[in-house]
């Protein structure tokens, strides 16, 4: 990168970050116990889940962290943190 | 035009004709006739500028860091404790290289509370990466203002400028100053075309973070930016000169130095009473001459060298002090003549307003011709 | 180069006088330079002011000390503050005040004594004496011409105010000029 006068930059985009090798824990998502409320899609600090077309909804694995705020929050604790394998 | 007016109000007038945009600014004595007369301006329509009225003196210049950013000419003015409150202000508008000019009507720091001039004020603020000027007179202050605007705004260097002089022995003084008109300063100094701004159809964002992995990089940046200035400066004093009369183009200035065996170094108002002193003391045989400091900052190191380096000693005169150091110009000027033998002496003095005369240079001529030196002179011992 | 130093209180105009006696002296083609000692800055604290004459730039920038012209606005300030000090031989004193002054200024020193403060209460209604005393000084020193004076006094203050004062200072230039 060279440098730009007084460290200015251009404005870059999230997406480019690849945040999802970050992930230790990965959410699970129970669609028995879901009531398709989206609180985890409102909460999730990487805005990285989706609304599926049968209005589930879906972590988009290149982006979630693992953070498990998704999880902590379920009303219905229809999500569970488990460790990935790598 | 020569006409007789008051420093502060010569300054402000400047600044009005330097078409600034956005003014943001908190009144602290003695600076406060300057902005005073620039809210008037504004308020009675004779300046098209924006004045932002703010809470203190870091709100002023954080609200300068905004205009300047979006691609505006910027003005402020303080001194003293409100530079200090400015402190962090001050690296942020310099590390975003933002060409802000700001006038410092130099001012003690306190405690103990002082209203009165030392240099203390600015010269704390050397390592921020500003360009630091420092007026003789009111003449000089005038004109260093379309100086600044001109050398801070230019490509090579955007960097921030301090415009200093001496308060109220310059700033609260009736004196004869030639203003240049509108149409000169239009001439001189055009309309600022910033080099990069915030713009949200264009967007960028300023002062991001730099990691290790660049900081250093940006600070050497800074530095080169600060040394390119040096010659930007020269030659803006150049065609200053060739347009008005006036030539700033030299960063340190002599006076009867030619075949001086004392060399007095000094910055800001203080250099007119050496000057008269030297006069006295040529008339009497002695061979002393001034070497004055116009721009501290870039330091002219080399100009300096080569300026002093025939002299048989050298007195640098500082009206402010490095606490368990020396003087800040006495410590730079001996920096500079790294590897010379001649003694460098510092003297500190005149700090808080106290009045040097020409008997106070002489005795310090004979000071540095006794070897005598790196002391507060004019302590009144019978306080202490 | 002649120097002025003015001597007064806080409030009496003492700063204002000697910028004005610079603007004037200023238009008579003279380099001049008016500055300030700024002490506690309130009413009634001794203040003093300064103002330079010279045919050429003005480098100096220390304080007065050795005047050619004193101006005393105030005589009680004769008892706190050694208002002749330093006064040159040949120096002009100009004191304000209606009585016989019990102080004396050093030998070959002239010493005018005007009752400023009567005049500005009459012409001005109000005890400020800095104009009227500039009246005295333009006739005592001869550094300044009254029309200069008026002019300078015209620039600073709006419309009657300014013919007031005018007339408070010559008032006083008359005076000293008849040789009171």
């Amino acid at each position: 990168m060279a440098l730009g006068i007084g460290c200015s930059s251009r404005p870059g985009k999230a997406g480019n970050n690849k945040t999802g090798s970050w992930r230790v824990f990965k959410p699970i998502f129970d669609h028995d116990k879901c009531t398709k409320c989206g609180m985890c899609k409102t909460i999730c600090p990487e805005g990285c889940i989706e609304e599926s077309e049968d209005d589930f909804f879906i972590p988009d694995e290149t982006y979630c962290k693992g953070c498990g705020i998704c999880a902590e929050e379920c009303p219905s604790d229809a999500i569970t943190m488990e460790q990935e394998e790598k | 035009m020569l006409e007789i007016t008051e420093g502060s109000h010569a300054v402000a007038k400047a600044v009005k004709m330097s078409r600034p945009q956005v003014i943001a600014a908190y009144p602290i004595t003695p600076q406060t006739h300057i902005v005073e007369t620039l809210a008037d301006m504004v308020a009675n329509g004779e300046l098209d500028a924006e004045y932002i009225t703010v809470e203190s003196e870091f709100s002023a210049l954080s609200a300068c860091i905004g205009a300047s950013a979006a691609g505006s000419r910027t003005y402020s003015a303080t001194t003293s404790q409100g530079l200090a409150l400015m402190f962090e202000v001050c690296f942020n508008v310099s590390g975003m290289r933002l060409p802000i000019v700001m006038t410092i009507a130099n001012r003690a720091l306190g405690a103990p509370l002082s209203i009165w001039n030392d240099q203390q004020d600015s010269i704390s603020l050397r390592d921020c990466g500003w360009i630091q000027f420092y007026a003789e007179d009111n003449q000089e202050a005038t004109d260093l203002h379309y100086i600044a605007y001109k050398v801070a705004e230019s490509v090579e260097v955007l960097l921030p400028a301090f415009v200093c002089f001496d308060g109220f022995i310059l700033s609260h003084t009736y004196e004869p100053v030639d203003m240049l008109s509108q149409e000169d300063v239009d001439r001189y100094l055009p309309a600022y075309k910033p080099f990069q701004k915030l713009d949200s159809d264009d967007p960028i964002s300023m002062g991001m973070y730099a990691t290790p992995e660049y900081y250093l990089e940006f600070r050497y940046e800074h530095d080169q930016a600060m040394k390119r200035a040096k010659d930007v400066i020269s030659k803006a004093g150049k065609e200053f000169g060739e347009m008005f009369g006036r030539d700033y183009s030299a960063l340190v200035e002599g006076y009867r130095l030619e075949d001086a065996d004392t060399a007095i170094v000094a910055m800001g108002s203080l250099c007119g009473t050496i000057k008269d002193s030297i006069d006295e003391m040529r008339l009497a045989g002695k061979k002393v001459g001034l070497l004055k400091i116009r721009c501290f900052r870039p330091f002219p190191a080399e100009e300096i060298r080569n300026a002093l380096s025939h002299v048989k000693r050298v007195a640098v005169l500082d009206k402010n002090v490095s606490i368990g150091a020396k003087g800040a110009v006495a410590i730079e000027v001996r920096d500079a003549l790294y590897g010379k033998t001649m003694p460098v002496l510092g003297y500190i003095l005149g700090l808080g307003g106290r009045d040097v005369r020409i008997s106070d240079i002489k005795n310090i001529i004979s000071l540095a011709e006794s070897g005598k030196g790196d002391q507060f002179y004019g302590l009144r011992t019978e306080v202490l | 180069m002649r120097e002025l130093r003015i001597h007064g209180r806080g409030g009496q105009g003492s700063v204002t006088a000697a910028e004005l006696i610079a603007v004037a002296a200023f238009e008579g083609g003279v380099y001049a330079q008016a500055f300030p000692a700024f002490g506690v800055e309130r009413r009634g604290a001794p203040v003093q002011a300064f103002v330079r004459f010279n045919d050429h730039v003005i480098r100096l920038r220390s304080q007065v000390y050795e005047p050619d012209y004193i101006i005393v606005q105030d005589s009680t300030l004769i008892k706190d503050v050694n208002v002749f000090l330093g006064v040159k031989p040949g120096g002009i004193v100009i004191v304000n005040s209606g009585k016989k002054i019990d102080a004396s200024v050093p030998a070959g020193v002239k010493l005018i004594t005007i009752d400023a403060t009567s005049i500005a209460l009459e012409v001005l209604g109000l005890p400020i004496t800095n104009t009227t005393l500039m009246g005295a000084f333009a006739a005592a020193s001869g550094e300044i011409k009254f029309s200069a004076l008026e002019n300078a006094l015209r620039h600073r203050f709006p419309g009657e105010l300014a013919e007031k004062n005018i007339r408070a200072a010559l008032k006083a230039f008359e005076i000293v000029k008849g040789g009171a």
